[in-house]
């Protein structure tokens, strides 16, 4: 009887959960099937409309901005570019810096991560003019490299790799050493495959960052061909209701493809380890 | 002749501890040489520094005539199995074993080859597609021995690989060892702090207390005619019993008992010690102890007991002894068999 009652109390707390992400999608989802005078007159419905093909193409492909020099899909792109380019770049640095400063003890390795880990009190929003003068100066604004160099050094991903490699057995290195394996093919042979599940979720985890940058896009292009996703909800698609759902439904495809992605790779590492 | 040679090897760590202390040792070629001591007392130190994981600071360590210093770890020709086995988690069982080859750049068939050869003579073939979370402790610390001899390498490395084994298996896995070691016939060190382990499986041993090795000898030697007090106390179980005292005129006395010494000895204050084993009942023994507590062991009884001087002394008897707590008992020396150490410099000196 208790176990019953038990299940029951456990599982509408889990079912309250899920419900509480899933309505508000499902709400937006539903509404961009239908034609905006509808949205206009009812406000959001819950049953799927008949607009769906007509919505979803006028969004992806109709040109926007003030020199019409972007689409959805276009802006799409480049938040992938910039979410990707961000995620692997700091995933491999990271990884790189932790490796460093675990493995090759010097006497200020120490210093260095503190170094390091006081960049998490300056994120970029606090030298963002310093940042905007140094790509300007590079020559990379309107550029996919000015939008992912300066948010590629990721000091939260360089802390739980450093973590991690702490945590793996001194043993392992010696007899790696004596197997005749160099500091590179340690990296590659060892730390690599072992790291797979961190690599997993610090790679979602700079990538969700990244694709949600509003602030360093907007001020570095100039350009409409870079806008980004969450610049382009602003600017493109501020006024109609159902574009803007229509919109919201679409940008989550990337972030959602990178999850599905790698959280199979995720859960099988952490089945495996045990 | 000598293989493996340490040159008066000195270890000092950068914060000034001295683990290892010029140490002088040479060990023939496809002999078994264990290193035994408390833990701490730089035994592992020693055999990593063989290993060429940690550096030498002072001495030189020579592997088939040629030194060995400074040769990167990889190319000392050397194997180790480690005390946690240190297994490649991420790698099948056969991968870790071709791991050494591959990177020594082995073809691919010569290395299929060897593997194959050892898995079947360590019995592991049925493995070789598992990983090692996969197995149990004994298959494990195969996959340890297989990914040493598959190197074929000149010396093997022991560091304490049975102690995390249970005692059944210890015991099985370390008659394995012994055997492999004299069929492949390669020099090997291994470092224990078991003395079952080190008397069962050493050609030799070296005893090792604070960075010095305070004797070198076959277990026997080691066991009958322990160099120091030191390895006296801490080679045998029970342990040997000491009873200070005083040389006079060739005469061993102390408050309890006196006895005739047959070796020349200058007067001067020692250590008497005798084992568990070499005293008996004896109606008129000379030394007397009330029993305390009495262990049977089924094939041994140890007894133990105070002596007037409260000496805490323990002997051996045969199976169920009649002997009972609180009991006063007699005992001599048997045969002569007992050892005198300097209390000063704790050396032995008949």
């Amino acid at each position: 009887m208790s176990r019953i009652f038990r299940i029951t109390v456990s599982h509408s707390i889990l079912i309250c959960g899920v419900l509480l992400m899933i309505v508000p999608l499902w709400l937006v989802f539903a509404s961009s099937t239908h034609s905006n005078s509808f949205i206009y007159n009812e406000g959001m419905q819950w049953k799927i409309g008949g607009e769906f093909f007509d919505n979803y193409d006028r969004v992806l492909n109709r040109k926007g901005g003030f020199t019409k020099e972007i689409t959805a899909s276009g802006i799409f792109y480049n938040s992938f570019i910039m979410a990707f380019g961000i995620a692997s770049l700091s995933v491999f640095v990271s990884m790189m810096a932790a490796y460093s400063l675990v493995y090759f003890k010097t006497r200020f390795s120490t210093l260095f991560f503190w170094l390091i880990f006081v960049t998490l009190l300056v994120p970029l929003e606090l030298r963002i003019l310093p940042s905007y003068q140094i790509v300007s100066d590079l020559n990379l604004l309107n550029s996919y490299a000015g939008l992912i160099l300066p948010l590629s050094a990721s000091a939260i991903a360089t802390f739980f790799f450093r973590q991690y490699y702490r945590s793996i057995p001194e043993e392992l290195l010696e007899a790696a050493k004596l197997d005749g394996a160099n500091s590179w093919k340690f990296f590659i042979d060892f730390l690599v495959p072992l790291s797979k599940t961190m690599i997993a979720a610090m790679f979602i985890f700079m990538f969700v960052y990244g694709y949600n940058q509003y602030l360093w896009p907007l001020i570095m292009t100039t350009s409409e061909k870079y806008w980004t996703v969450v610049m382009g909800l602003k600017m493109i698609y501020g006024g109609n209701s159902v574009d803007r759902y229509t919109y919201v439904i679409l940008s989550l495809i990337p972030p959602v493809i990178i999850i599905v992605f790698l959280q199979r790779l995720f859960i099988q590492g952490l089945f495996q380890s045990k | 002749m000598s293989y493996l040679e340490l040159d008066n090897v000195t270890k000092i760590y950068p914060n000034g501890t001295k683990a290892v202390n010029e140490t002088s040792l040479s060990i023939s070629e496809g002999e078994l040489m264990v290193f035994v001591g408390p833990s701490g007392c730089g035994k592992s130190t020693l055999l990593r520094m063989i290993a060429g994981l940690e550096d030498i600071t002072g001495g030189e360590i020579k592997l088939d005539n040629r030194v060995i210093n400074k040769v990167d770890p990889s190319e000392r020709d050397v194997a180790m199995v480690f005390q946690n086995y240190a297994l490649y988690p991420h790698m099948n069982v056969y991968k870790n074993l071709a791991y050494g080859l591959k990177n020594k750049g082995e073809s691919k068939e010569e290395i299929e080859k060897k593997v194959n050869e050892v898995a079947e003579l360590l019995e592991i073939k049925e493995f070789l597609l598992r990983k090692p979370g996969q197995l149990s402790g004994g298959q494990r610390q195969r996959v340890a021995m297989g990914r040493a001899i598959v190197r074929n390498p000149k010396a093997f490395l022991f560091d304490e690989p049975l102690s995390n084994l249970d005692a059944k298996l210890r015991g099985q896995v370390r008659i394995e060892i012994k055997k492999l070691q004299k069929q492949m016939g390669v020099t090997s060190v291994f470092v224990t702090h078991d003395q079952v382990e080190a008397m069962t499986l050493g050609d030799r041993l070296a005893v090792i207390n604070e960075g010095v090795i305070e004797q070198v000898g076959s277990p026997i030697e080691v066991y009958e005619k322990p160099a120091t007090y030191f390895v006296a106390e801490f080679i045998g179980t029970p342990q040997m019993n000491f009873i200070n005292g005083k040389i006079h005129a060739n005469k061993f006395i102390s408050d309890e008992f006196e006895c005739s010494i047959n070796k020349d000895v200058k007067d001067q204050e020692v250590i008497f010690g005798i084992r568990p084993e070499n005293l008996k009942v004896s109606a008129n023994g000379s030394i007397k102890i009330k029993v305390d507590l009495i262990e049977k062991l089924g094939a041994d009884s140890i007894i133990y007991g105070y002596d007037k001087s409260n000496n805490y002394l323990c002997y051996r008897e045969n199976g169920n002894t009649k002997i009972k707590a609180n009991e006063e008992i007699s005992l001599e020396i048997e045969d002569e068999n007992y050892h005198l150490f300097d209390q000063e410099t704790k050396k032995r000196l008949n």
